[in-house]
């Protein structure tokens, strides 16, 4: 269809996509920054500015409303000041720009704690672990999902019990791990691994069944045959899909890092997290957990660029 | 023309009649013996072809046409070697063919260009996997691009070509490796008319310039007169040779022959061998009975 359409409307078209796909993370922001700076909307605390009578109150401290209006009456009656306080959230909502506060010092100011890792430290940890797992997984999973694909008394041979393997969920092994790995990153990458391979020897397997026959057949006509045949054509006529499947399966990777890095020894940006929340840090909670969003989204945008650059020829990326 | 007025389709010129008498001296580059095949499938077996007798000579222009069902693309996958047959011999320059080789090179229908390799690349693929250099591959593939006159589409990727060029570009890509004949699958089956009759003057003008013999597979009659000194008339269930008609259209051929007496002898005798009286309709659809029910204003006639 696009065909048809001329340049310009090509034009306001792109600048209409672009346009509703900020307007996609800016809506839900609006409806963070109105319950966070509009006071009638939820507000269910109240912040004690003068605690006046109360002996208990103190300046800062987050009451409930009806606990506040209780004691308010409760003055009254005993002829006592009067507290005074403004509507709040409660702590675990923090308003947008503290936590975008929370986000710059992160990576500026040294954490409160002592020896707590900085935010950026956390997070070059969790990469490494997610590289390591999603290499190890990758270095197996993406021939054996070849190879099953390819030949179907491979395929028959590895995919029941694959089937079967996939369904154990990968958090259920981590005393496993530990018990062989040891406490530190073994463990966390072996979580890693387990979660994300399975999956993916089923996906490009299928992927590469999904290779036209035609194509095959022309190219052992031209004389291919065995391991060429392989290498020469499914290979490369599998490609830009398999790319498109390594992405979706790293995404996965990344959903499998929270429960991997709470085995053993905490570490990585889970640490981070629990770490801040049990200070009620949670502006430094929510800065850490939309970081890997950040990361995770950016990674893919990035690597959907690259897959349009390394693979001119391949015709479903036109339909996006 | 009247029908009763045409000559009999095997009535042959002297040009022609001297023509054949030239190709039956020539000596046979494929010979189907007997051949037969039989499917295994959730009804039971299903005998696709059986006791099939053909040959064909060097530089021959043969066509394979019969009904939908008549196992013409089965028969070719087994001359191509993807197909096993069961019973009966394929002989090429009289040895047994096993399996798929570059002796001899396969049209599809569906273009079946390698999309990630850029049309040159695509021509030369056949080359290198013969384990030829990559400057001898790219030279061959040159040439032959030529010949098809696609050398300035060279570095295009097939998806960026038209129906027509691409099944060029298949042709190259079969040819490059110097079959000794090419089989073609219903090659222009996809192509709509005026694309189509191009490419059938561009075969046979390809044909008539290397030494290539030519199976071709098609459904379409006049194509098959148009391109072929032999056709081979297949029937269905199961599938076996119902005539070898010699087409007594005279060579030079030009799309100005389709009203030729000759031609429209041959045309009628297909005819009657594909389309005999009208068979009784299947039941499935005979069960789809159209119920016409007026949906516009009985005023508002289209008619």
């Amino acid at each position: 269809m696009s065909l048809i359409a001329n340049l310009a409307s090509v034009d306001s078209e792109m600048r209409k996509r672009t346009l509703l796909a900020i307007g996609s993370f800016l809506l839900p922001l609006l409806v963070w920054c109105m319950v966070s700076y509009v006071p009638f909307i939820w507000h269910p605390k109240v912040e004690v500015t003068d605690p006046g009578g109360v002996d208990y109150f103190q300046i800062g401290m987050l009451v409930d409303k009806s606990q506040f209006k209780d004691e308010a009456a409760f003055t009254r009656t005993e002829k006592l000041a009067p507290p005074a306080g403004k509507p709040a959230n409660p702590i675990y909502l923090p308003a947008p720009h503290e936590v975008a506060q929370a986000f710059y010092t992160g990576f500026t100011k040294q954490p409160v704690q002592k020896d707590a890792p900085w935010l950026h430290e956390s997070l070059w940890h969790s990469i490494q672990i997610i590289f390591w797992g999603f290499l190890i997984s990758s270095l197996i999973g993406v021939p054996l999902g070849i190879l099953a694909g390819t030949y179907s008394t491979f395929a028959r041979l590895s995919e029941p019990f694959i089937e079967y393997f996939r369904y154990l969920p990968a958090p259920a092994f981590g005393a496993l791990a530990v018990a062989i790995l040891g406490i530190y990153d073994g463990p966390k990458i072996a979580i890693i691994v387990i979660g994300t391979l399975f999956q993916q020897v089923l996906i490009i397997a299928n992927t590469t069944r999904k290779l036209e026959a035609t194509i095959i057949e022309a190219a052992r006509t031209l004389g291919t045959r065995g391991i060429k045949l392989l290498t020469k054509v499914v290979v490369p006529g599998i490609l830009p899909d398999l790319y498109r499947d390594q992405r979706i399966l790293l995404g996965w990777a990344w959903t499998y890092l929270i429960v991997a890095e709470l085995i053993g020894t905490s570490s990585g940006i889970t640490f981070y997290i629990t770490q801040q929340a049990r200070y009620q840090h949670f502006d430094n909670v929510y800065a850490a957990i939309m970081i890997i969003g950040i990361i995770g989204f950016g990674t893919d945008l990035i690597l959907g660029r690259l897959g349009r650059r390394l693979f001119p020829w391949d015709r479903t990326q036109d339909r996006r | 023309m009247n029908q009763k007025n045409l000559p009999s389709y095997l009535d042959q010129s002297e040009d022609v009649k001297a023509r054949f008498d030239k190709i039956n001296q020539r000596e046979t580059i494929l010979e189907v013996r007997n051949l037969g095949k039989r499917f295994r499938t959730q009804q039971g077996e299903v005998e696709a072809l059986r006791g099939i007798n053909f040959s064909v000579r060097r530089r021959e222009f043969v066509c394979v046409i019969g009904p939908s069902g008549c196992g013409k693309s089965t028969l070719i996958r087994i001359l191509a070697g993807l197909e096993d047959h069961t019973s009966g011999d394929v002989l090429l320059d009289d040895k047994p063919v096993k399996g798929p080789g570059q002796d001899r090179g396969m049209v599809f229908q569906g273009y079946s260009l390698f999309p990630w390799l850029t049309v040159k690349q695509n021509v030369m693929f056949g080359p290198q996997i013969k384990g030829h250099g990559k400057d001898e591959a790219e030279r061959d593939a040159r040439t032959w691009l030529e010949l098809v006159g696609l050398e300035k589409f060279a570095d295009s990727y097939p998806h960026q070509l038209s129906g027509g060029m691409r099944q060029r570009v298949a042709i190259a890509r079969a040819l490059v490796n110097q079959p000794r004949i090419l089989l073609m699958d219903e090659p222009f089956g996809a192509l709509d008319a005026q694309t189509r009759s191009k490419m059938q003057s561009h075969l046979i003008d390809i044909w008539k310039n290397i030494d290539i013999t030519v199976l071709f597979i098609t459904h379409d009659l006049d194509e098959a007169i148009y391109l072929a000194d032999r056709i081979l008339v297949l029937k269905a269930h199961p599938g076996e040779v119902q005539e070898v008609i010699e087409v007594s259209v005279p060579r030079p051929r030009s799309p100005g022959q389709f009203n030729t007496p000759e031609f429209m002898a041959t045309k009628a005798r297909l005819e009657q061998l594909i389309h005999p009286a009208p068979a009784p309709e299947p039941e499935d659809e005979q069960a789809a009975q159209p119920q016409m029910i007026r949906f516009t204003n009985v005023a508002d006639n289209v008619e």
